[in-house]
């Protein structure tokens, strides 16, 4: 079974080839041609789920080692443990329903990008693009070699950067060179610190290095190495100060990319916490943590804080990824198997929830033609009720209700740092602790506040709406705000002007169904994922505890 | 005493003089008729690919080195006599050689000769206009070509002296061909003043080198100058008295002579602070002359100066390291930042050839270092003969750590950056002007082209899929921590983005959609084969960056 995860990268490679190659002949299956390919994929993901061998979940299983580049060190070298096998699952997901959303009844609805249009639509560009970003994010999460992993750290950058740049909304252009130059500095910086890995170690095998847990490099080495690294990976992950790059890619992504973006590149940030940063670097980890804690504290307090000053759903959402990426760096940072499980469970929910908010987002803006939470008014459970209850699903799931996915990586993250790892200051953890929960009591209040606005009280100046969502036209938003505030309160209509917005689609629905589903699994059955990462998490820290 | 030639090693350089005197023959015999101008260039493929088809049998041939133009055992033996040392005279079986064919100048040959085959076809397209002579522009290139292969082979100073002349004064020409035309004459002068210029430093330099040396021959001056020998002239220190001097004996006149030839070499690679001509020429020349000087000149200013550097200097490494690094670290900065407010495609390739000439010129910088902790695997290190490519041959370079890793990037670089070239000539046939703005959609009306183009591009900012340009990077950043030059390797990664920058806007024109219908004029045949044939290249060398590698001798293990 050891092909199984080479099969895992060929097979969205080969799809994005046959793009490039044979484009007559894929050009009229197209919707169907992403979907099946993202299928085929997700089928070897659930394969690997299924096969897996979850009683030796802390070794690398699926081993597969091959000599690439010899002058270099570099070995072909995949694997899957406990930590893994959920993000590549969750990755195979995600981009499989990105593609469902895409494509689904070939893909003629408005909101489908894979439509062709009279501006140039661009499909094959598009399921291209995707694919290329897919193998990229698998083999991130598969690499057990130091240079392969930032190989394919590396290789989303550039389909993600075209993903923003091509269908992306207004200020496009900016967003994603700011996304990729921010993202390009933060990865060289990382190879600076796995290359002075390598030249102290002699080695780039992760698995090796993760075994000798440091040892044959100094701590001041090791402290070097663990801030260079954990640069390149906070960019990514974001850790405040360095996230400003992540609010415009996700106002300006299209729906798909800013689903990706939260729900796997992210994780790829955190991840390369997880399997390189605090393994192999344990006395760096140490020294370094309560740095790492306090980052994450601001990061959680400022991102709520952020989000209650926005008006923008979708930069909102990317500002709550922030927080909650914080709540994930916490974990990390007390360096205890409880810190680090709940960290790599937040992790997985966050791609879960932020998948399924981006894209309930991404509905909400191809509805009424903008995220602006004043423009779009309330009411919208009165008007689109199905779209409505599902986005307060989504953004109570967000917030960490007990009893949904949201609530036991925080808590976990909490927990741990109410107890932090050996050598580490207690009472600076306390207070992080306390502060993170101040977070999240502010989480809550700007979900709450966000539900207010857009899903209860009364549909306002419905009159306008169906004017523009009915003509299709992309009248700038701005003037309908402006019309509205002039009707002022007595501009109201009833309610049944709406009528004409279409609730959930079909397409809609089966991209979101499955989200919905695991947000309940996982919060309703934690064990499922912990009894997983716990003992790949014993084994990290083995050196630490 | 007789000299015994031994022409299979000079067969490269030969065989390209053997055909530039061809080429003035049937220039003067032929008709002049568009067919001529054809067969011209074809003849002159031909001679680079015969040329091109001898490095590959002296490399297939193994077993070590080969060297002509030596002075005899005894001759060499006589003339260490006033240096009155120990029996480490001569190092080699073969005495002291000028002219050596080891694994450094096969490489270098090979390289020059696979850009040559893509310089040619390039310029078979810029001469079907018809209004450059075609006679003397291939003549003139065979000349550069000669000079160019001579000089990695070179071991003497005076040889080294005689081929860089050779490689660089055929290229003035060569630019101010395009007669008429203004920007071209004024290319042609300031390279001309720039060269000659730097060439004089140079020779003052290398002559203050070779007054303390006592020597031409580089394998002698490195031991004088690491002062395993005595400075020749007798009485050691006692006939210096006067003068200051440094530790070991050697005069400060040493130090002078090694900047000189620094600077001297910093023009040739448009090295801060000697790049200002580089945009004005790049963009003055003809396109194939442009490709011709940021690889070919380029691939030869380096050899030279690792020449002189690694194989001659090694000694005075405390001397140049830090320069050398201050200067790579300034030519990067400057290159990119230059490069990024740029218009015009070729000014843009221009600094950036610039910025590429920094990280290729940062693993010398740590070359001291990485020599010393490999001296004891390569038998001998830089100084000595007895390397793993040169059996004992006087005077080879074995090349391996930072030498290996500056070449491999130049190899990586040639590839990318003739693969940009040929796509620039290929647009500029339809917009004159070549601006970044003509390159708007070229995705809509070439898509072939665009794609190329993009994916060289991508190579030189080094970003996946252009795995080649990465794992140059990654080479060259491998040595400099390695060197424990951490601020180099932080100036570089800085650079790798602000590079990355001007790359990736310029691949998104390509793919943006352009209102405006542009003329699409069919690009001859010659023009593509170029562009595929660089691409195929750099396509291999991301899918197999181990051919690159193995042929620089870089191991895993360092």
């Amino acid at each position: 079974m050891n092909w199984l995860p080479v099969a895992l990268l060929a097979v969205p490679l080969l799809g994005a080839l046959l793009l490039v190659v044979a484009p007559n002949t894929v050009r009229p299956i197209l919707p169907g041609f992403g979907l099946a390919v993202s299928g085929v994929t997700l089928a070897i993901a659930v394969a690997l789920v299924v096969t897996f061998d979850y009683g030796r979940a802390a070794q690398p299983q699926f081993d597969t080692d091959h000599e690439w580049i010899p002058g270099l060190g570099i070995h072909f070298h995949l694997g899957i443990d406990g930590i893994s096998l959920p993000l590549v699952a969750l990755t195979a997901l995600l981009t499989f329903l990105c593609f469902a959303y895409l494509s689904w009844r070939g893909g003629h609805a408005p909101g489908q990008l894979l439509h062709p249009r009279p501006g140039g639509a661009r499909p094959r560009a598009l399921v291209f693009t995707l694919l290329v970003l897919e193998v990229g994010m698998l083999g991130t999460f598969l690499a057990l070699d130091l240079l392969l992993f930032f190989v394919f750290f590396e290789i989303v950058l550039i389909p993600m950067y075209f993903l923003i740049a091509i269908w992306g909304g207004a200020g496009r252009r900016s967003a994603a060179i700011k996304f990729i130059l921010y993202t390009l500095l933060g990865s060289v910086v990382m190879l600076l610190g796995l290359l002075l890995i390598w030249s102290q170690t002699g080695t780039l095998d992760v698995l090796a290095l993760g075994r000798a847990h440091g040892t044959g490099m100094s701590r001041a080495v090791q402290v070097l190495a663990f801030v260079a690294v954990g640069a390149g990976l906070a960019v990514k992950t974001p850790m405040w100060p360095l996230h400003t790059w992540l609010p415009d890619a996700h106002t300006e992504a299209p729906t798909v990319g800013s689903v990706l973006l939260a729900g796997v590149l992210l994780k790829m940030g955190t991840y390369g916490f997880a399997r390189i940063a605090i393994p192999v670097l344990p006395e760096g980890a140490e020294s370094v943590a309560p740095w790492l804690g306090a980052f994450a504290v601001v990061g959680i307090v400022y991102g709520a804080l952020a989000c209650l000053a926005q008006r923008d759903l979708k930069r909102m959402i990317a500002y709550s990824s922030v927080g909650h990426m914080g709540f994930v760096l916490l974990g990390f940072a007390t360096l205890t198997t409880v810190g680090v499980n709940g960290a790599l469970f937040a992790n997985v929910a966050h791609g879960l929830i932020t998948g399924l908010l981006f894209f309930l987002a991404g509905a909400v803006k191809e509805r009424y033609h903008t995220a602006d939470m004043r423009s779009l008014g309330g009411g919208m459970l009165a008007t689109l009720p199905h779209l409505g209850s599902v986005l307060t699903f989504a953004a109570i799931a967000s917030l960490g209700l007990p009893g949904l996915a949201g609530f036991w990586g925080e808590m976990l993250a909490l927990l741990g740092a109410f107890q932090p790892g050996d050598g580490l200051p207690r009472g600076l953890f306390l207070t992080f602790m306390v502060i993170g929960g101040i977070g999240a009591v502010l989480t809550a209040a700007y979900f709450l506040v966000m539900l207010s606005r857009v899903t209860h009280g009364l549909p306002a100046a419905a009159s306008l709406i169906p004017a523009v969502a009915g003509g299709r036209s992309h009248g700038p938003p701005a003037s309908v705000a402006a019309d509205r505030d002039a009707l002022g309160v007595s501009g109201r209509l009833p309610a049944g002007g709406r009528t004409a917005l279409p609730d959930i689609h079909g397409y809609e629905l089966v991209a979101w169904v499955p989200l919905i589903v695991l947000i309940l699994l996982l919060g309703l059955w934690p064990k499922l994922l912990l009894s997983l990462t716990t003992p790949a998490v014993q084994t990290l820290l083995g050196a630490i505890s | 005493m007789i000299q015994q030639i031994d022409y299979f090693v000079i067969a490269v350089p030969l065989v390209l003089a053997v055909v530039a005197g061809l080429m003035l023959l049937l220039d003067a015999f032929l008709p002049a008729r568009p067919t001529t101008r054809i067969s011209l260039g074809l003849v002159t493929l031909a001679g680079v690919l015969v040329s091109l088809g001898l490095v590959v049998a002296q490399a297939i041939r193994g077993g070590g080195a080969l060297a002509t133009f030596c002075v005899p055992h005894e001759l060499a033996g006589a003339l260490s006599v006033g240096a009155g040392t120990s029996g480490a005279a001569a190092p080699g079986g073969q005495g002291l050689c000028s002219f050596v064919v080891d694994q450094f100048t096969l490489v270098f040959a090979g390289l020059i000769l696979v850009a040559a085959v893509v310089v040619v076809l390039l310029s078979m397209t810029e001469l079907a206009g018809g209004r450059i002579p075609v006679g003397e522009w291939y003549f003139l290139l065979l000349c550069t070509l000669v000079g160019a292969v001579t000089l990695p082979a070179s071991r003497d100073l005076i040889m080294l002296v005689v081929a860089l002349e050779l490689a660089s004064l055929p290229v003035f020409a060569l630019t101010g061909l395009k007669r008429y035309d203004g920007r071209s004459s004024e290319a042609a002068v300031k390279l001309f003043l720039v060269s000659v210029v730097s060439t004089a430093i140079m020779l003052f330099g290398v002559s203050l080198l070779y007054g303390v040396g006592g020597s031409v021959f580089l394998s002698r001056l490195a031991e004088v100058l690491s002062g395993k020998v005595t400075v020749p002239g007798g009485g050691g220190t006692g006939a210096y008295s006067s003068t200051p001097e440094i530790s070991g004996g050697l005069p400060m006149v040493v130090t002078v002579g090694v900047v000189l030839v620094l600077a001297g070499f910093g023009f040739k690679i448009a090295a801060v602070p000697f790049h200002s001509w580089a945009a004005d020429v790049y963009q003055g020349a003809p396109i194939p002359v442009a490709a011709l000087l940021s690889v070919i000149s380029k691939a030869a200013g380096f050899a030279g100066l690792i020449l002189i550097l690694v194989a001659t200097l090694a000694g005075q490494a405390s001397t140049w390291t830090p320069v050398v690094a201050i200067v790579a670290a300034l030519t990067m900065t400057a290159g990119n930042l230059l490069a990024m407010r740029q218009r015009s495609a070729v000014r843009l390739l221009a600094w950036s050839s610039v910025a590429q000439s920094g990280y290729i010129l940062a693993p010398l910088a740590v070359a001291a270092a990485g020599g010393a902790t490999r001296a004891a695997g390569a038998g001998g290190g830089a100084t000595g003969a007895a390397g793993a490519g040169g059996a004992g041959v006087g005077g080879a370079l074995p090349v391996a750590g930072a030498v290996g890793a500056s070449l491999a990037y130049l190899v990586i670089y040639a590839a990318m950056n003739l693969g940009a070239f040929a796509v620039v000539m290929l647009v500029s046939r339809a917009a004159p002007r070549n601006e970044l703005d003509d390159y708007r959609g070229l995705a809509f009306r070439s898509p072939v082209a665009a794609l190329a183009l993009a994916f060289c591009l991508i190579c030189l900012a080094g970003l996946p899929p252009g795995l080649a340009g990465l794992f140059a990077k990654v080479v060259v950043f491998r040595e400099i921590v390695h060197g424990g030059a951490g601020w180099l390797a932080v100036v570089m990664a800085v650079n790798t983005v602000i590079g990355l920058y001007y790359y990736i806007v310029w691949t998104a024109r390509l793919f943006t959609p352009d209102g405006a219908a542009r003329g699409a004029r069919r690009a001859p045949p010659a023009t593509w084969i170029a562009v595929g044939l660089a691409v195929a290249v750099a396509v291999l060398f991301s899918v197999a960056p181990q051919l690159v590698l193995s042929m620089t001798s870089l191991s895993a293990s360092g």
